[in-house]
């Protein structure tokens, strides 16, 4: 449903500033705060971080408030280089990963927040259970009916063409949570980064559940709540076209009628 | 448990604007500002039908500044939502959906909207005043 304001659980006060102690390249970094335990509204916390003693990425200033300033902050992390798709945020107004974002990119404050329109668990950490129940929905497997052959499943390199910029998905959710109609309608829309995984077995030609897998995607809020907004090609960390993939499902609908 | 009390995360108050979803709320707002056009169309030619004084009356009413004000942003929603509405054909057809082009379509919308709509009032004014 559309809602443009935050209920009133959810909207946003000022927090704590944590001021740095002496000198040096100073950059202030504002987290999206909220404590399940609290009971109270979420806040945004000012951590002023010394440049010169922090790595590049906005994920080093994070680890480094947490080591060193409030081991309360919480986020999720893994890799730290752009594979794994852990830390995805919304930081200073787009989605993306803590880990690939450089901090001198950014002009003023650093600002993080969870990604966009989701339920909080807790500070940086957004609840991820829909977008993932929507991603088994879409059954993300091999299927094939006939004969199993006795040797791998031979493709043409032009086949396996197809695959590129589809498999590169980490499920870092950056997309999905970029698109408006994700926003609104993310109780049954599959969403930009579910629907790039869906064409990823579309277009694999050793699968062969394609017309069942775009019957299941023939749907007005499913598939075509897409209004190509293109939100999430313009965010997308790894550089992939949701939108794009998106626009093949619907021309191989119309193609196989 | 405090399910029920998670609050959602921001979205629209913290999402700089983006060239993409700024384009695509404007084609949405003048698509509904065209039917409000046609209503206007219709209640134009409706008031030459009932005869010279209500058509007399809705020139009027057309022709105040307000009415052109109004009239200048039905001109410019039609041609907005055509120029983008041909950009989303060629959408349709599994083109021209690389960021640099979306960015490239996407102000030559803009320009040619702005450019048309211009055109459209400079041709009404040299010929109606």
């Amino acid at each position: 449903m559309v809602e443009f304001t935050l209920p009133a659980n959810s909207k946003i006060t000022e927090g704590k500033t944590f001021k740095a102690t002496g000198g040096g390249n100073i950059k202030s970094f504002r987290v999206y705060r909220w404590d399940p335990d609290s009971g109270e509204t979420p806040r945004i916390d000012t951590f002023e971080v010394d440049l010169d003693k922090c790595g590049p990425m906005v994920l080093d200033a994070l680890i480094k408030i947490k080591n060193e300033i409030d081991p309360t902050l919480t986020f999720r992390r893994s890799c730290r280089e752009g594979v794994c798709g852990s830390c995805s945020f919304n930081i200073d107004g787009t989605n993306t990963l803590a880990c690939t974002k450089a901090i001198d990119e950014i002009k003023g404050d650093v600002k993080v927040y969870p990604l966009p329109h989701m339920p909080v668990i807790k500070d940086l950490v957004p609840d991820l259970n829909v977008p993932y129940a929507q991603y088994r929905s879409i059954e993300p497997w091999l299927q094939a009916d006939t004969q199993a052959p006795t040797t791998e499943r031979l493709q043409s390199p032009e086949e396996r063409d197809k695959l590129d910029g589809l498999w590169e998905c980490i499920l870092c959710f950056c997309c999905q949570t970029s698109c408006p109609s994700y926003w609104w309608n993310g109780d049954r829309y599959l969403g930009p980064a579910v629907l790039l995984q869906a064409y990823r077995w579309i277009a694999d030609s050793r699968d062969e559940a394609t017309g069942k897998r775009l019957d299941d995607l023939d749907d007005p809020y499913r598939l075509f709540r897409c209004h190509t907004i293109m939100n999430c090609t313009n965010t997308c960390p790894k550089g992939l076209n949701p939108g794009r993939a998106i626009a093949e499902i619907k021309k191989a609908l119309v193609q196989r009628r | 448990m405090t399910m029920r009390n998670r609050p959602v995360s921001p979205h629209l108050q913290v999402y700089r604007p983006q060239i993409t979803s700024i384009l695509s709320i404007t084609h949405r707002i003048t698509g509904v500002a065209l039917c409000g056009g046609a209503v206007l169309l219709t209640y134009w030619l409706m008031s030459a039908t009932y005869g010279a004084e209500s058509y007399a009356n809705a020139q009027a009413i057309l022709g105040s500044w307000f009415g052109r004000l109004v009239l200048f942003g039905v001109v410019f929603s039609l041609w907005f939502h055509l120029a983008n509405g041909i950009r989303h054909l060629v959408w349709d057809t599994g083109r021209g959906l690389e960021m640099e082009q979306l960015r490239l379509s996407g102000l030559a919308v803009v320009a040619v909207s702005v450019v048309l709509t211009l055109v459209t009032f400079f041709a009404a004014y040299s010929v109606g005043g």
